[in-house]
């Protein structure tokens, strides 16, 4: 696989938050002043070392930062060629890579002298994340969530709830996370006076993109440091799921000018062929560039540009456009994006729990279910990097209830 | 292009024609296709005969992020219709060719636009007799392509100004801006409200200080006593939610409540 060095990426966002051809602000004029206030504060927080020592503070004492990066002995040893290494942030606190961009943010927000706090949620881990921050900094905290996710995720509608977070269900379009983020965009309309819209991942209106990225790429300079200190190397090859892609830039970002090839995993769905997916490189018939959510990117889309609805077994890879840097990165060629379908990483679900008694969130489970298919082709001697962006507990309710559904067919069959 | 200014002249005149007669322009906004494409074919005419001085008809648009209820349901449900910007456009069109020579704009977000071909959609919307469009999506830093394009077919490029929108960048936006200056009356989204804004004269004469073109208040305003208040300071009112959620009553209900504005945004002497 070829590579290119990435120095002219080392500066990008630009100053309108374009990464290339992609990014932007495409939002109702009511937003550019919100959107600008935010932007300023958070160019000046990141200047603040009281602001950055805080963070570092909680990140590592709350959340329970550094994550461990664990050797998979017998994931690589069923896989047969190269080692597998997980980057376990799914021992993050709240079960997954979202508490890091959550703190960041709730931060500012406490920073912007904002009382409340608005999030989209698709698997429900943003929104407990952020649930979670409210509580811990004494924010008011509202959660919008597709009716559809509320009842794939329960447990997590529930746990926001117990958090103190009022969890607004919306019913409107796919009902998932895109319309999930058109509520909250509706919402900070008209209350950005004291509400932070604490958006989830690194998609949105800049400077979401680079906010969310900053705040995540401690998973990546962590992940090269473990590495770097358990073998004297890099990995050959680093691998994260792509929903938004908050967890795969962060993951990337360290190893931006590393000869490391960066593999993206979108979600296959049904598989490409049957239209029932949401792999916005993989399609190429519907996945094509477009504006949604305040940013230009890749986007499944219809003929007649309206937003094409998506199909995946996990809800946080539920999702029709990806993060403007992705769609940068691939088109510069320097991460690689693929898809594996439903099946398949419900397959790596189970085999992870069998071999390595970890559960993973079922958007992780892709990230493996391609790393099950890269390590055979690879050399023993090389290292294949996988970011465990959250864990499974709540999956399982809706994982039992498809195996439950498998068994039925059988016996029927 | 002598063809070209059609466009912008045409909403020139009819804010023209609504100072002239010592009022505010009524600008009404329906969502094309619904409740039915054949509804709106009517829907247009009778707003003409009835007063109205301007129509906006809205794209409808999968994701609409500016839109409260009323209108997300009509997109969604002109949508299911199988309403397509190329059909909208068309639209135009049939109600050129059938009498209507009232300004009309397509208001509708970007992506569809996008998709169609910056390009290629303004010129079909030229053809087709369209005088500007509304894109609430698109402020002016991402506007380059459709501002070049829609000023090359003389179409007017409208852009919505809001009441946090700070003076230097009101007067940036009203520099290059063409047929109105669209004022969102209210931070939020298109919906009925029980009153009007706080703070419009002081609003609306910030961007009289910005801008030479007629400024139109919309979003939020629903009844024919806040349409009155909004006339009394702005040169035209924005009348969306409420005309959609009585286009659903039938045609009837519709030129009932344009007829009750009109009376109710007469000046008195």
């Amino acid at each position: 696989m070829q590579m290119k060095p990435m120095v002219e990426a080392c500066t990008l966002p630009d100053a309108r938050g374009y990464y290339g051809a992609y990014g932007g602000r495409f939002v109702p004029e009511t937003l550019i002043a919100p959107l600008e206030e935010l932007a300023a504060a958070y160019a000046e927080a990141q200047a603040d070392a009281g602001f950055r020592v805080e963070l570092a503070h909680l990140l590592h004492t709350y959340a329970g930062r550094p994550t461990p990066l664990y050797l998979a002995r017998r994931l690589t040893a069923h896989a047969g060629g190269a080692r597998i290494y997980l980057k376990r942030e799914d021992l993050a606190h709240t079960g997954a890579h979202k508490i890091n961009n959550a703190l960041g943010q709730g931060l500012l927000a406490r920073r912007m002298g904002k009382r409340r706090v608005i999030a989209e949620t698709g698997a429900g881990q943003h929104g407990v994340a952020t649930a979670t921050v409210c509580a811990l900094l004494g924010l008011e905290c509202t959660v919008y969530m597709g009716t559809a996710d509320m009842a794939r995720q329960a447990p997590n509608v529930e746990r926001m709830r117990l958090l103190g977070a009022e969890v607004r269900g919306v019913d409107g379009g796919s009902r998932t996370l895109k319309d999930a983020i058109n509520e909250a965009l509706r919402d900070w309309a008209s209350s950005y006076e004291d509400t932070y819209y604490l958006l989830g991942s690194a998609l949105g209106p800049h400077p979401y993109p680079l906010m969310v990225r900053d705040l995540q790429s401690c998973i990546g300079r962590e992940a090269r440091d473990q590495l770097l200190a358990a073998e004297g190397r890099l990995p050959d090859v680093a691998v994260a799921c792509v929903g938004g892609g908050s967890n795969a830039i962060g993951l990337f970002h360290a190893f931006r000018d590393d000869p490391v090839v960066l593999v993206g995993v979108e979600a296959g769905g049904q598989g490409i062929e049957t239209g029932r997916h949401a792999a916005r490189f993989g399609d190429p018939r519907r996945g094509r560039p477009g504006v949604l959510h305040g940013t230009r990117s890749y986007l499944l889309q219809d003929e007649h540009g309206q937003v094409a609805e998506t199909f995946s077994i996990s809800a946080g890879l539920d999702y029709p456009a990806v993060g403007p840097e992705h769609a940068y990165l691939r088109e510069i060629g320097r991460a690689r994006y693929t898809s594996v379908r439903d099946d398949e990483a419900l397959a790596a679900f189970r085999l992870l729990a069998r071999v390595e008694g970890i559960i993973p969130a079922l958007e992780s489970a892709h990230a493996v279910a391609e790393a099950l298919k890269l390590a055979p082709t690879m050399d023993p001697g090389g290292i294949v990097l996988v970011n465990l962006s959250g864990r499974g507990d709540k999956d399982l309710a809706h994982v039992f209830s498809l195996f439950r559904g498998a068994q039925r067919e059988a016996a029927d069959g | 292009m002598a063809e070209g200014v059609t466009g912008e002249r045409r909403i020139a005149a009819a804010f023209a024609t609504a100072a002239a007669d010592r009022r505010a322009a009524l600008v009404i906004y329906l969502t094309a296709g619904w409740p039915s494409l054949e509804a709106t074919l009517t829907l247009v005419p009778m707003l003409e005969r009835a007063g109205a001085d301007l129509v906006e008809l809205g794209v409808p648009f999968s994701d609409p992020i500016a839109d409260g209820p009323i209108i997300q349901r009509a997109s969604y449900g002109a949508l299911q219709q199988g309403t397509t910007p190329r059909r909208c456009v068309e639209l135009v069109a049939q109600l050129r060719a059938g009498g209507v020579r009232l300004p009309l704009v397509l208001m509708g977000y970007y992506n569809p636009i996008l998709a169609w071909g910056v390009g290629d959609c303004v010129r079909a919307c030229r053809e087709a007799g369209v005088d500007g469009l509304i894109v609430p999506d698109l402020p002016p830093e991402e506007a380059g392509e459709l501002d070049g394009a829609t000023r090359a077919d003389g179409l007017a490029l409208i852009p919505l100004v809001a009441p946090n929108t700070p003076q230097e960048r009101l007067a940036g936006i009203a520099e290059g801006a063409r047929g109105f200056l669209y004022l969102v009356s209210r931070p939020g989204t298109t919906g009925p409200r029980d009153r009007l804004a706080d703070g419009l004269a002081d609003y609306v004469a910030r961007a009289r200080r910005a801008s030479r073109l007629p400024l139109a208040l919309g979003f939020g305003i629903s009844s024919p006593a806040q349409a009155r208040q909004a006339a009394r300071l702005a040169d035209g009112v924005v009348i969306g939610s409420a005309i959609v959620e009585q286009a659903v009553q039938g045609p009837e209900a519709v030129e009932g409540l344009v007829r009750e504005l009109r009376t109710a945004m007469a000046r008195e002497e």
